[in-house]
């Protein structure tokens, strides 16, 4: 602030390119706010507001209700639980994933960029071209492998599941981090005698934080906006919230609560959104991760 | 003596090796193994459990014999072309705005980001919500005098798959944003003082200097949007269980229907290879492209 800008100072005047700018943002941000919002109101309101009313207006008298009947008591085809199983089962999923998954992942990230070995890159290059696959590829095998391991239909196969998928991504996101440290580091801790476990837990985790962050925000995301694994490989039981929140709105019976239907989606929404309030750039940077090459 | 005392070399750096244990096995036996499974077994006579009985080319002729499975073909050639365009257009164009140091930019991409927080499932039950002709958008229009108006693109044959188009786009352009502002951020400031100099106008900049300078960004782009487009499943399952009738199928369903649902293997693992195949059509020049000149050794 103290350095003054040398030049003639900008003119603060009218500039129509600068309004087209603004306007052109601010309307693609109203295309995007608006979901969130019809979302919100719609949740707040009664059924026979919802029927009468249209879907922008603010509620009239605002109910609580539909969130607590979302969360408690919604029906989800046999069952009328509300969300609340979902989301101990997707907490049950997802804790154990995301520390099993980052866990293997930062170690095998380490062991890529300082303990080369022959044939390594060709694993890993192997390894991040797949994830380019559509896992529906690669499905029925693995049903077969998990029920021969005796894991399908189980919480521990659901997370055997995202452990491996979430291998390519957070393994280049470790290499990646793990490469830009410096040498010098590695080799003094070498020549101080340090081993491969020495040097993992005494210098490198405690020299990336930042990077444990951006895999966590990472995982947590996707492993909570799953469907797809956690359908086939959790087991009834065990259906993480996305799959819950699906049966319970388009399941057919009964007549359609849409504010109840809204006050669920949100609360399934809300994990990751928390997340992604919350962490601000290091969202960015974890998304971004998944567009930095090898 | 001497060749004692080095270290059998299986055993140099055995620490590694068991590190990457996880990684080696993922590869091969999930991305190699299991894809060279489904490839080798859509050439079987496989119905509810997968048999050793090859047949040629059956699958594939059913597959593409089947009306559910062209119609979800075309369906995503539909929405994987406006998808692509669209969000790069459009992602490139919110970016290039962004960029004009202006104010409010984090508000702004914040707003524009936080669509990709969210998952599919409640992508799709939000427009479904939305885009509902007797309580939804159309409805608050025609309240408003507009009694005419109609937007009702779920709920007819040919117009479902731009309502799932519609849900897509609002939740994936921002990321599409948030990589090519990265990449405009990349680009010298140089070369804005140069074209300032030159008195060349700024779109113009953009078009003929910008553009073909972030080419490595638009690449990668495309690829993660397309490699993902392939997959859309969750979506439609969310917003339209593939109907009305069959109108809004796409292939990665077709695969879970007949693999899960209708108890026909063989189809769904023609249909995976054939996924696998349009994956690798536009993974293969990109390897080429961003790895060929230097090879991995």
């Amino acid at each position: 602030m103290s350095i003054e800008p040398i030049g003639t100072r900008p003119r603060r005047t009218f500039d129509p390119t600068r309004m087209m700018i603004y306007l052109v943002l601010a309307v693609a941000a109203i295309y995007y706010l608006l979901p969130l919002y019809v979302m919100i109101v719609t949740s707040l309101k009664g059924m026979p507001e919802v029927r009468l009313g249209n879907i922008f207006s603010p509620p009239v008298e605002i109910t609580f209700e539909p969130w607590a009947k979302a969360w408690d008591t919604a029906c989800t085809g046999l069952y009328c639980e509300g969300l609340k199983v979902g989301f101990w089962n997707s907490m049950q999923i997802l804790i154990p994933s995301v520390v099993i998954s980052i866990a293997i992942a930062s170690v095998n990230g380490y062991a890529l960029s300082f303990w080369r070995f022959r044939g390594a890159e060709v694993f890993f290059t192997i390894l991040i071209f797949g994830s380019f696959i559509p896992y529906q590829v690669m499905l029925y095998p693995l049903v077969i492998i998990t029920r021969e391991l005796g894991i399908f239909g189980s919480l521990t196969g659901v997370i055997f599941i995202h452990t491996i998928f979430g291998m390519p991504i957070l393994t280049l996101l470790f290499r990646n981090y793990f490469a830009s440290l410096p040498q010098e580091l590695f080799k003094a801790a070498r020549v101080d005698g340090a081993g491969f476990w020495g040097i993992f837990f005494k210098i490198m985790v405690p020299m990336s934080p930042p990077i444990f962050v951006v895999a966590i925000i990472l995982q947590v995301t996707g492993i909570w906006n799953d469907f797809l694994f956690g359908v086939i490989f959790a087991g009834t039981k065990n259906f993480p919230m996305t799959v819950q929140l699906n049966n319970i709105v388009n399941s057919s019976q009964g007549v359609k609560e849409y504010n109840v239907n809204m006050a669920a989606t949100i609360l399934t929404g809300a994990v990751p959104l928390a997340i992604y309030f919350l962490s601000g750039k290091y969202f960015v940077r974890g998304i971004a991760a998944g567009a930095v090459k090898g | 003596m001497a060749h004692q005392a080095r270290p059998n070399p299986y055993f140099r750096n055995l620490n590694a090796k068991v590190a990457a244990t996880p990684m080696i096995l993922t590869t091969l036996i999930v991305f190699v193994g299991c894809s060279v499974w489904t490839v080798l077994y859509s050439f079987s006579a496989s119905r509810a459990l997968p048999v050793n009985e090859f047949v040629g080319f059956a699958q594939y002729d059913r597959l593409f014999n089947t009306s559910r499975w062209t119609k979800s073909v075309g369906n995503i050639a539909v929405y994987g072309i406006f998808s692509l365009v669209f969000s790069l257009v459009v992602g490139f164009i919110l970016a290039a705005f962004m960029d004009q140091k202006i104010r409010f930019e984090n508000t702004f991409r914040t707003i524009f980001l936080y669509p990709f927080a969210l998952s599919f499932i409640v992508t799709g039950l939000v427009w479904q919500w939305i885009l509902n002709p007797t309580l939804g958008l159309q409805k608050a229009v025609r309240d408003l005098g507009w009694e005419s108006f109609t937007f009702d693109l779920i709920a007819h044959r040919d117009t479902v798959i731009y309502a799932l188009l519609i849900a897509g786009i609002w939740q994936g352009t921002g990321f599409v944003m948030a990589l090519m502002l990265a990449g405009l951020r990349g680009v010298d400031e140089d070369i804005w003082k140069a074209s300032r100099i030159d008195g060349i106008p700024k779109w113009k900049t953009y078009i003929f200097v910008v553009i073909p300078m972030m080419r490595g960004v638009f690449v990668t782009t495309l690829v993660i949007i397309a490699s993902g487009i392939v997959r859309l499943y969750d979506l439609v399952v969310a917003m339209t269980s593939g109907g009305p009738g069959i109108a809004s199928e796409v292939p990665a369903k077709y695969v879970y229907d007949f693999m899960f649902a209708r108890g026909n293997v063989g189809q769904a693992l023609a249909a995976s290879t054939v996924m696998l195949t349009t994956v690798l059509i536009i993974l293969i020049p990109w390897i080429y492209l961003e790895y060929g000149s230097k090879k991995p050794k």
